[in-house]
């Protein structure tokens, strides 16, 4: 199997690339999703994460039309969702293991391509690399090692693991010292995330363009309501209420002012996507839905926390950049599904695309208006992390299906041609541009 | 408050030692003239390690904005929730910016806009961090 070592080069970070070389050229023929649970039970060996993906790696070769001897590429994340800083909560371990597979972390805490090649019993895979990134990056990664010939059928997986215990309680968080990078937030309480990363230029943001916090409760309650609308995902399959404006606004908070209902829910959950050609996709189930570009970025702050100057340079950056690959501009892009693990890093996205026309400091207006599926301006209609729980995949799977037209109760009424798409916080992370059509 | 406290390495053992001797000292390229915190290998500017020296500074500041933790993460902090965790901007060169929790200034009542000066405060002994008080 091939691993992920130079020389491939599959990242486009720079601009002046111009058009990416393989745009149209590449597909995604098919999607799966597991179950959305909140945690692992601890007991049932079918609803393990590593369980989870076989389930939604076959949900995606069947929407295909792909069997398994087809697959020569799996492109898997490895790392657990809860981070290196979850300790007890990220681990399994040291409690004692299960019979095969499940004797390690592989299957129960995290799922690599090698675990799942095994447990598919996947015969021909030819490229499967083993540092992958979260799923933000790996799709620009699998779109292109297909593009380059690297591979020609390619399953993208993300695993997004939870178990008992608070999340990211514990490891490091639990300890009396700050080592590293940590000695220069920790002391202070910045335990380290993007909650932090992002509240501090949102409360700059609401002090430069007006307005408060809670001016982001329309984005937060709209993303319920699409979240509900959404077939596969935590909420539609929990029983959560729709959100309301007076259950946000009396809500909790966690870093005041961020509330509870700003922060995504963590879930046991994965996703597959089937990465193909072009042509060999023109022969599969579904009507092909066409790579435009992929894009990457990674800044760094000048000194200890991001400010909201940096944060809108970074994400200009971006968008420039995804543009620029694409051969698009803003006009261009029907649905628009950025990332909302955290509801005050959103508007930063929005602003930067000029999605609908909205520029800096107009975000709180625009969520204002009619941002539903069914009107005019039906912004991130996946519902995101926020209506579906923490999977970080329901901005990717609700691109497809918009743009297929099997989006259902969410199925945009205005055109749906083009889908822009990310799991990215301002600093870092990338987007990718889907297309209808080729060109 | 029984803060986390912060583990020198060899690249900032320079700064830990200044604090613990009550100095704010932070790194300066000569090349670019620019201060530098956190403390790095090199300057995140140009690049170079070799023009990356010490200055000290004056300790001064302003609030840029604030949040209060009411439920974080750490062990260790959980008794002092809720607590205020302010944006200190350095008046030196604003672009350098603190975490401060503002010793004396209620929850919630952080004068933003405010200035603030460093003061040094005991998180374990012989261990000093350099904290932020609002000055009326």
């Amino acid at each position: 199997m091939t691993t992920l070592d130079p020389p491939f080069k599959w990242r486009r970070e720079k601009l002046g690339a111009g058009v990416w070389e393989h745009r149209g050229k590449v597909a995604i023929a098919g999607y799966g999703h597991s179950p959305v649970d909140r945690r692992w039970d601890e007991t049932s060996m079918d609803k393990t994460l590593g369980a989870y993906s076989i389930l939604a790696c076959q949900k995606a070769m069947d929407d295909a039309g792909v069997t398994a001897d087809q697959i020569d590429g799996v492109v898997c994340c490895p790392t657990t969702i809860a981070g290196a800083s979850g300790g007890a909560a990220s681990n399994w371990a040291p409690r004692p293991f299960f019979a095969p597979p499940y004797d390690s972390e592989w299957g129960l805490t995290r799922v690599n391509a090698k675990w799942l090649i095994d447990q598919m019993h996947l015969p021909n895979v030819k490229f499967a690399p083993s540092s992958v990134p979260t799923i933000g990056e790996m799709v620009g990664l699998a779109a292109q090692a297909v593009g380059d010939g690297l591979c020609t059928t390619c399953l993208v997986i993300y695993p997004t693991g939870n178990l008992t215990g608070r999340y990211r309680r514990g490891g490091e968080n639990a300890e009396d010292y700050a080592k590293g990078e940590r000695q220069w937030t920790v002391p202070w309480g910045n335990h380290g995330g993007n909650d932090f990363i992002n509240i501090f230029p949102h409360n700059q943001y609401c002090i430069t363009y007006g307005g408060t916090h809670d001016d982001v409760a329309p984005f937060v309650i709209n993303q319920h309501r699409n979240g509900l609308l959404t077939p596969w995902g935590f909420n539609a399959n929990h029983g959560i209420p729709q959100l309301t404006l007076e259950d946000y606004v009396t809500s909790r908070f966690i870093l005041k002012p961020l509330r509870i209902w700003d922060c995504d829910r963590p879930v046991n959950a994965s996703a597959a996507y089937l990465f193909t050609t072009a042509e060999r996709a023109k022969d599969m189930k579904q009507p092909p839905i066409y790579v435009l570009n992929h894009s990457q970025h990674n800044f760094k702050p000048r000194s200890t926390q991001p400010v909201l100057d940096e944060i809108e340079m970074w994400t200009d950056h971006a968008a420039r950049l995804m543009y620029e690959g694409a051969g698009l501009g803003p006009e261009d892009v029907d649905i628009f599904n950025p990332y909302d693990g955290y509801s005050t890093m959103t508007q930063f996205f929005l602003e930067a695309f000029q999605w609908h026309g909205v520029k800096r400091g107009d975000s709180f207006a625009f969520y204002a208006g009619d941002i539903r599926v069914e009107g005019p301006h039906p912004f991130s209609s996946s519902g995101g992390n926020l209506g579906n729980g923490r999977t970080r995949t329901a901005m990717y799977t609700d691109s497809i299906q918009q743009l297929r037209g099997t989006a259902g109760r969410r199925q945009v009424r205005v055109r749906a041609d083009t889908a822009l798409c990310a799991f990215t916080t301002p600093s870092s992370g990338g987007w990718i541009m889907l297309g209808k059509h080729p060109s | 408050m029984p803060k986390v406290i912060p583990v020198a390495d060899p690249l900032s053992k320079p700064f830990w030692d200044a604090v613990n001797q009550k100095k704010l000292l932070l790194q300066f390229c000569s090349g670019c003239r620019r201060l530098q915190y956190p403390i790095r290998d090199r300057c995140a500017d140009c690049g170079s390690a070799e023009k990356l020296g010490w200055k000290e500074v004056r300790g001064r500041g302003h609030i840029s904005t604030y949040i209060i933790i009411e439920d974080g993460r750490l062990d260790r902090r959980m008794s002092d929730q809720p607590y205020n965790l302010a944006l200190v901007t350095m008046d030196e060169d604003p672009g350098i910016n603190f975490y401060a929790n503002l010793p004396g200034t209620p929850v919630d009542k952080v004068p933003v806009g405010a200035p603030v000066e460093v003061v040094f405060e005991e998180v374990a002994p012989g261990q000093l961090i350099h904290e932020w008080r609002a000055v009326q």
